[in-house]
């Protein structure tokens, strides 16, 4: 196995008396969907917090191409090129589909006017449209405030952000969650459009056939540590689940 | 540039799916303006000398001190805070700088008026980010604190100033209008740049709208949240140098309840408490409500008391119009 594009190893968080993640492992290769599995509780968002730099860990290791890095901010991570798409979206529902694509790195004109921060409005507006266009991501209105838009249309302009900013890997925590069929359908359809440029895309979902339609590995946690890894075409659901309770252990536990 | 009034007309067609009306929309985008247009009109027919340009600068020239106040606290609203400290810091400002004209002259007593506005309002913005402080105590703790620094700076007593130059800031007029009026419409200018054009003040509403979202991208949400409460202070500051300029002296029951007044001016405005919405030309429209049905009041005689039922009315009923059923908040 070549070395993982970003990879965790023995990351512990707990948050008072409550131990979120007890030593979990994670790995995942550039070009290729994993999808993190796991009981409610068992740790997920946990890690992806930690992976995207918006939890600090109390211990562990994460290694970015087979350097080990901090992770500081969400900002550190996204120089790095990791993006995340939060299971409530984190779009701020007074602004316009433009506005929060470009939320924290605006565009800003040339000259004096960029360095005192004045907006380049126009040229956001141009490559949100030609963005959301390429991904085939369906926002109708450039100009209505997000909070207006349909809960369907939010999780696109969510999703949609993640992917034209990430450079390596995407977070999605439940990208389909809220959706109907038709556009959890467009939603699977980017994820596989943003692995084949290239990027590694990890996917939380509690949708088994969603899953075992989309990943090409299953990772699965439970009670904060990595407790078996499993390639879709080898393994059947229930051995997936059985893994998720406690049923299956693959992996020693030590 | 892109015209911001453009683009908010261009999203009625796509709002109105989700609001299920296209006048509800209409008038909360655009109610504030009918409101004082419909207010001006009902105006001129009440009284001859209302429509005078002398009372209509008269007019502008009374909301200034006000409105200047309600710049700031525009930005404070947008982030969701409130600043009921302004009036407070207003008169501390008032009094420095009374007493600076005298001692430096009125160049050093304009920069200390402001400069003592910021100072309070860092302190308060320090308050709520580093202190964890609710906005609204923070500042109301401001509010008593302020209004004491400025009683113990004066002894209690007024300090009056002659210094012509300092008197002229309040008094004078340039092409005809009042300073006071000029200084209010350049900041309202600036403001507008500021919120609607940079990087900040999209910062300003995005963690008004969502601060957790404003966090993750990056956005020192601390930072902005402090920096509001500073322009709110130094608009305070202003608005205290306005103040002891025009009455030409610094006394420390300047600005009472005008905290109470800059945010009916925002609210009427149709900025939002709740945060995230809110532009200072509506806040310009809402001051400019509350000063001209004052002064139709008394043109018309109407018994100062009677007066405060029809400005509490109308600051309800402008808030209900505008109310964004569509949010379900």
């Amino acid at each position: 196995m070549t070395t993982p594009l970003l990879q965790a190893h023995g990351i512990v968080k707990n948050y008072g008396h409550v131990q979120a993640l007890r030593g979990a492992d994670f790995a995942v290769q550039a070009g290729e969907v994993v999808a993190l599995i796991g009981d409610n509780g068992a740790g997920k968002s946990t890690l992806v917090k930690v992976l995207a730099g918006v939890t600090h860990p109390d211990g562990g290791e994460i290694r970015f191409s087979g350097r080990v890095v901090s992770l500081p901010s969400p900002t550190a991570a996204r120089a790095m090129g990791i993006e995340t798409v939060y299971q409530d979206l984190a779009l701020a529902p007074d602004l316009d589909p433009a506005a929060n694509l470009f939320l924290g790195r605006e565009l800003v004109r040339p000259g004096l006017l960029g360095r005192l921060g004045f907006l380049d409005k126009s040229a956001m507006a141009e490559r949100t449209r030609t963005a959301f266009a390429e991904m085939g991501a369906g926002v109708q209105s450039d100009t209505a405030p997000v909070g207006s838009l349909s809960g369907g249309q939010r999780q696109s302009i969510a999703v949609g952000r993640a992917a034209a900013w990430a450079s390596k890997v995407v977070f999605m925590d439940e990208p389909t969650a809220a959706l109907g069929v038709v556009q959890a359908g467009k939603v699977l359809e980017l994820i596989r459009r943003v692995r084949d440029s290239g990027v590694a895309v990890v996917l939380i979902s509690h949708n088994m056939p969603q899953v075992f339609e989309i990943a090409d590995r299953i990772e699965v946690l439970r009670l904060g540590r990595r407790v078996a890894r499993y390639r879709p075409a080898e393994v059947s659901m229930e051995d997936v689940v059985g893994a998720m309770t406690g049923a299956v252990v693959q992996e020693e536990v030590s | 540039m892109t015209d911001t009034a453009a683009e908010r007309t261009d999203a009625v067609p796509t709002g109105t799916a989700s609001t299920g009306g296209g006048s509800g929309e209409f008038l909360r985008k655009w109610g504030v303006l009918v409101a004082l247009i419909l207010l001006l009109v009902v105006s001129a027919t009440m009284s001859d000398r209302f429509l005078s340009l002398p009372n209509l600068l008269n007019v502008l020239r009374q909301i200034a001190i006000v409105g200047v106040l309600a710049i700031g606290m525009t930005f404070v609203i947008i982030t969701a805070g409130i600043d009921l400290s302004a009036g407070s810091v207003l008169a501390v400002a008032a009094v420095v700088t009374a007493d600076m004209v005298n001692s430096n002259g009125p160049l050093a007593a304009v920069l200390v008026a402001v400069l003592v506005g910021a100072g309070l309002g860092l302190v308060n913005g320090l308050g709520v980010t580093l202190g964890g402080v609710q906005p609204f105590i923070m500042t109301l703790g401001m509010l008593a604190f302020a209004r004491g620094l400025a009683f113990l700076y004066t002894g209690g007593q007024p300090i009056p100033t002659t210094d012509e130059t300092f008197l002229a800031i309040g008094n004078g007029r340039l092409f005809g209008i009042p300073n006071p009026a000029l200084i209010f419409l350049a900041l309202l200018v600036a403001a507008y740049f500021v919120l609607r054009h940079t990087t900040f003040g999209r910062a300003v509403y995005a963690v008004g709208s969502n601060d957790e979202a404003a966090r993750l991208s990056g956005i020192s949400v601390r930072r902005v949240r402090t920096t509001v409460y500073v322009i709110s202070g130094a608009t305070a500051g202003i608005a205290g140098l306005l103040y002891a300029s025009q009455l030409g002296v610094g006394t420390p029951i300047a600005g009472e309840a005008f905290e109470l007044d800059a945010i009916a001016a925002t609210v009427v405005g149709g900025t939002s408490l709740f945060g995230g919405q809110g532009t200072v030309f509506g806040t310009f429209l809402g001051a400019a409500i509350l000063g001209v049905l004052s002064n139709i009041l008394n043109l018309t005689g109407v018994n100062p008391f009677v007066q405060r039922l029809f400005r509490g009315a109308l600051i309800v009923a402008a808030v209900m119009l505008q109310r964004k059923d569509a949010r379900g908040r």
